[in-house]
């Protein structure tokens, strides 16, 4: 008894620092992001909380240089773009593969997913090669095609699980009621997974909004956008504006988490 | 670390025979083509380095170009290299009109037809009235670059870490028996393997031609190898002060221009270690194609004149290449220091000077890079 | 109305089809490309066709006659006036280190002067590679349309004299022993990412649905956030003037000379990566253990097997199929990651995939960057192939 005790709270204090070491560090960039000094490190006066030693002079830079904004505007156009046809291919290929008479369904499927999970860096040599070759070397097209594919699978593997649980019956109770097939796929399938869709986007945004080896590759100087830009900031010489940057981020990475936990709370209040 | 590039065409025949044009790529490339428009065509476009240099280039060239002109220029950063250039020029879609370039990439640039030609007889007679043929120094000066701008890398040490004795020679970057510590090194073979060789006592002369043996290879290496495991390596110029200031090496190999800056307006305590300090050129060139010519023209027409040269070194201290621009260097704007002894070219600083040979590299750039990279993970 | 069974099939395959072409025309089609490329290099050959033709008849023994120097000097004189030898000089110069300026000192000479009696001797005059075999081999070499140099190069090997295979001299040996290293460094972040992640994932799928589910938000939110983030908090938290040496410097356990380099270095890289990559560690196990009944080890236990007997015995083979899933996920990602070890890797850091990236922006030596990735993409395809036959692509599940 005495030795499961001990077991379990080893277990339990062994995982506590593995979640540590996880979340920690992601946090850690935050309150140094409000550092009056240039340094990346906490400094006796932000320990001591004396309001002088903590300022907000790194945002007004981040917001103020021309140089972050256009950025921002850059990822969205790209982001956006790329989701919207991810997003459209994705679930159609999902609805599709969910059905039982899909011929060849584990190989299509193998296929479809593997931009998913081919090494960016190869990836992004071949796109590199195909969009020179095809004079769209340096455009957002390359871009936001390069992006949508890497974004679709996705996109597939959330709305197929969304359609996991999809009765097929329905459509044959739909097509007995009259409903061609179209107007089956929008009134009932639709509905139905239309959160798996959502999260599957979201995923896909946050893939295009994160890319940034494919941008080295085939993106030209109108296209940096803000993973571009903090490659070029890390590299050069980290600022504490980097770490402003950072803090957004980590904003807009919880609230897409957020995001995507409602929606799966709303497929599985659906699904039940 | 400079690029290869191929002609456009090559690369368009290559195109033609290997690329796999499909319909639907090309139809989806018209829908969306609509983004990429270019900015307007009478905004000239300027691409040079980040940091204090640029912020020199802005305040010497570009301002007042603006102001004698009315033509509006827009500054971009420059990482190095031909890759977007290369890019720009063979889609046909140039954004850069000018880049300032070192001299090796804007003589490969030209050579593979990149950049448009810049004749002696269009950049301004000299204020000596000197003509422009002969007023760059001999080997510094690329058929298709106008501007010319001389740095130097070399070595820098915190004073506070060498409270005794002061290192004063390149060979004391390579002793760490009576200046111990950890060095910051750039992480590229150029420029180092030809400190090594000096310090290990080559002649200036017989460095290039040392190197071109497998010994002389083998030498500068092992030289390298007596400080190795004491190197921190750095990439971009903005690192070496940095490192510098926190102590984390207390010599490295630096930007002349950057640790000026450091002590001047920062004043950090660092010096410069001239001796040995090898020299690069840099100049300004035209992307072939440029729909803005005539204007990015005027803009090199401006910018070499001995006087715009000479005005970069009121910001940081970086010589003209010309003569005559040498001959007009006067003093530091923003402290009103005398910028004469803090200039690559100042006599007392060109004792013992090497001219980097961009023809060699040039040849031999791929190989030392691999074998460099040997070097580093062995 | 039922639809037929050929029916349903038709409207599953339209459904699927758009992206199925997307797929194979955005990167299928690209990576296709990039196998061509590493084998398939014409451009030396499109530009200096007269010389390759009349090399073709040389023996590659002896030094070529009088009738190939005159057609190679003409060739390259008349390239140069159109500003088309740079770019074939500087292909030549990666089989031979020199071959570029010999060339084209050679076309300024010659172009300015041209030679009025023997091109042979002229261009000898100019620069003695001329009466270099080698110099002819590498020409004829670099205008091979379809070549296997650039696997050559990739495999740290290269052509002798008559054609046979031969090893690079030593201290131009990389690729391989870079391959080498990034197998290992992957393999050690897939062994610990699956020490580290196996318990948590334990955890998480035997704890309550309410505890659970906040315990997984703590995984969630670094997978959730951006790449660069997390690779800039491991930069601050463990560079020399970080976070982390300062604690320890303050609280007495360094003295201030003694500041530990644990970044810029394999270390950095290896435990930026072990960050980055956990998630995709715990969530496939965390999966596969929650379809594994808590009651089996009980019942083990109640016949009397110990903790660890059970375990091993019950559990643990159970949990297999996640132990795959995520250890070759991670391997996978690990073997072609770039943008961490690129900023925090250093010297010793480093993987193969900062070869690919240099030879793909720096040195333009697109043919070798393909060949590179080439065999990376055969180890990938293999891994994954592994995967499929283990675990089933499609019942991969996101966090």
């Amino acid at each position: 008894m005495f030795k499961m005790k001990l077991r379990q709270s080893l277990h339990v204090g062994f995982c506590a620092a593995v979640l540590f070491f996880l979340v920690a560090p992601v946090l850690v960039v935050i309150p140094l992001s409000f550092n009056a000094e240039p340094y990346f490190t906490f400094t006796e006066g932000m320990l001591r909380l004396e309001p002088d030693a903590w300022s907000l002079r790194w945002y007004e830079n981040v917001l103020g240089e021309g140089r972050w904004l256009p950025a921002l505007g850059k990822s969205l156009v790209i982001g956006i773009a790329a989701t919207l046809v991810s997003t459209t291919l994705g679930t159609l290929a999902a609805l599709g593969l969910s059905s039982p008479a899909m011929p060849g369904r584990g190989l299509i499927m193998a296929v479809l997913i593997s931009p998913m999970v081919t090494p960016i860096i190869i990836t992004a040599a071949g796109m590199s090669f195909f969009y020179s070759d095809l004079g769209l070397g340096q455009t957002y097209t390359a871009l936001i095609l390069a992006h949508a594919v890497l974004g679709a699978p996705f996109v597939l593997i959330a709305v197929s699980a969304s359609l996991s649980g999809y009765n097929h019956d329905l459509n044959r109770a739909a097509a007995n009621l009259g409903a061609d097939g179209w107007t089956t796929l929008r009134r009932v399938q639709l509905p139905l997974i239309a959160p798996g869709v959502f999260t599957g986007a979201l995923f896909a945004f946050s893939a295009s909004f994160d890319e940034v080896v494919v941008v080295l590759f085939i993106g030209g100087p109108e296209q940096r956008t803000i993973p571009r830009e903090m490659w070029a900031g890390i590299r050069e010489q980290i600022s504490p504006e980097i770490l402003a940057v950072a803090t957004f981020l980590i904003v807009f990475a919880i609230l897409l988490l957020a995001a995507v936990n409602w929606l799966r709370q709303r497929d599985y209040v659906r699904a039940s | 670390m400079r690029s290869e590039l191929q002609t456009r065409h090559s690369a368009r025949s290559e195109a033609e025979s290997q690329n796999l044009p499909t319909l639907t790529s090309l139809t989806l490339a018209l829908a969306l083509a609509g983004i990429s428009a270019a900015a307007g065509a009478q905004t000239l476009t300027l691409v040079s380095w980040g940091g204090s240099y640029g912020r020199s280039v802005e305040r010497a060239w570009v301002e007042p170009f603006i102001e004698a002109t009315g033509i509006e220029v827009q500054i971009e950063d420059y990482n190095g290299g031909l890759a977007q250039l290369r890019a720009q020029v063979e889609t046909g879609n140039v954004f850069w009109d000018i880049v300032d370039m070192p001299t090796p990439d804007a003589v490969r640039g030209c050579d593979e037809g990149l950049l448009e030609f810049v004749a002696a007889g269009d950049l301004p007679v000299g204020a000596d009235g000197a003509p422009a043929e002969k007023d760059y120094p001999p080997g510094t000066r690329s058929e298709c670059a106008g501007g010319g701008i001389v740095s130097a890398t070399i070595i820098a040490y915190n004073d506070e870490l060498f409270p005794g004795e002061k290192p004063s020679t390149l060979e004391d970057y390579f002793d760490l028996e009576r200046f111990p510590g950890r060095r910051g090194m750039r992480r590229v073979p150029v420029v180092n393997l030809e400190f090594a060789l000096i310090a290990d006592g080559v002649p200036l002369d017989a460095v290039y031609r040392t190197l071109d043996t497998d010994e002389g290879i083998a030498r500068a290496f092992a030289k390298l190898d007596t400080i190795k495991d004491q190197i921190v390596f750095w990439e971009a110029g903005a690192q070496p002060p940095q490192m510098l200031a926190d102590q984390e090496v207390v010599m490295t190999t630096a930007y002349n221009g950057r640790i000026f800056n450091a002590q001047i307006l920062e004043n950090q305590p660092f010096t410069i270690i001239w001796d040995g300090q090898v020299q690069e050129t840099s100049g300004l060139v035209i992307a072939l194609g440029t729909p803005r010519l005539d204007i990015a023209k005027r803009f090199i027409e401006f910018a070499s004149s001995s006087e715009s040269l000479a005005a970069i070194s009121k910001y940081i201290s970086y010589s003209p290449t010309r003569y005559s621009g040498n001959a007009l260097v006067s003093t530091h704007l923003d402290t009103g220091i005398e910028m004469g002894p803090h200039m690559p070219a100042a006599e007392r600083n060109m004792r013992r000077a090497l001219n980097s040979d961009w023809f060699w590299w040039a040849d031999n750039r791929d190989e030392m890079n691999e074998r460099f990279s040997v070097w580093l993970s062995r | 109305m039922a639809l037929s069974l050929t029916d349903k099939r038709l409207r599953a395959a339209l459904l699927a089809a758009p992206l199925v072409i997307f797929v194979a025309v955005t990167f299928l089609a690209p990576l296709a490309l990039m196998l061509v490329r590493s084998v398939y290099e014409p451009a030396v050959a499109d530009s200096i066709p007269a010389t390759l033709n009349a090399l073709a008849e040389w023996d590659g023994r002896d030094l070529p006659g009088e009738e190939i120097y005159r057609i190679a000097g003409m060739e390259f004189v008349a390239l140069n006036a159109e500003r088309r030898l740079g770019s074939v000089a500087t292909r030549v110069n990666r089989l031979q280190s020199g071959m570029r300026s010999t060339m084209l000192g050679t076309a300024r000479a010659l172009g300015n002067d041209p030679p009025a009696g023997s091109w042979r001797d002229a261009m000898i005059a100019v620069d003695e590679d001329w009466a270099d075999v080698s110099t002819w081999l590498a020409i004829s070499r670099a205008g091979e349309r379809i070549t296997p140099r650039h696997y050559l190069n990739a495999l740290d090997l290269d052509r002798g004299a008559v054609g046979e295979i031969v090893a690079q001299p030593e201290d131009r040996r990389i690729y391989v022993s870079l391959l080498v290293r990034t197998f290992g460094i992957s393999a050690a972040i897939t062994l610990i990412s699956l020490m580290l992640a196996y318990p948590v994932a334990w955890l998480l799928a035997h704890a309550p649905p309410s505890r659970a589910g906040v315990l997984l938000l703590l995984v969630l939110v670094p997978f959730w956030t951006s790449l660069l983030v997390r690779t800039t908090s491991w930069i601050v938290l463990l560079q020399n003037q970080g976070v982390i040496n300062d604690l320890l410097v303050v609280i007495g356990i360094l003295a201030e000379e003694q500041r530990l380099a644990m970044i810029y270095n394999m270390t950095g890289t290896i435990i930026a990566m072990v960050h980055v990559l956990l998630p995709f560690m715990i969530l496939p196990l965390y999966s596969i253990m929650r379809t594994i009944p808590p009651r089996h080890m009980q019942a083990a236990a109640s016949l009397g097997a110990s903790f660890w007997q059970s375990f091993r015995r019950v559990y643990w083979p159970q949990s297999l199929p996640g132990v795959a899933a995520g250890s070759l996920l991670v391997f996978i990602m690990s073997i072609g990651f770039y943008i961490t070890p690129a900023l925090v890797g250093g010297r010793t850091g480093q993987l193969i995939s900062s070869m690919i990236a240099y030879h793909m922006e720096q040195s333009l030596n697109w043919g070798l960057a393909a060949a590179l990735g080439a065999i990376l993409l055969l180890l990938v395809v293999l891994l994954y192939l592994i995967y499929n036959r283990l675990v089933g692509i499609d019942r991969m599940r996101l966090g």
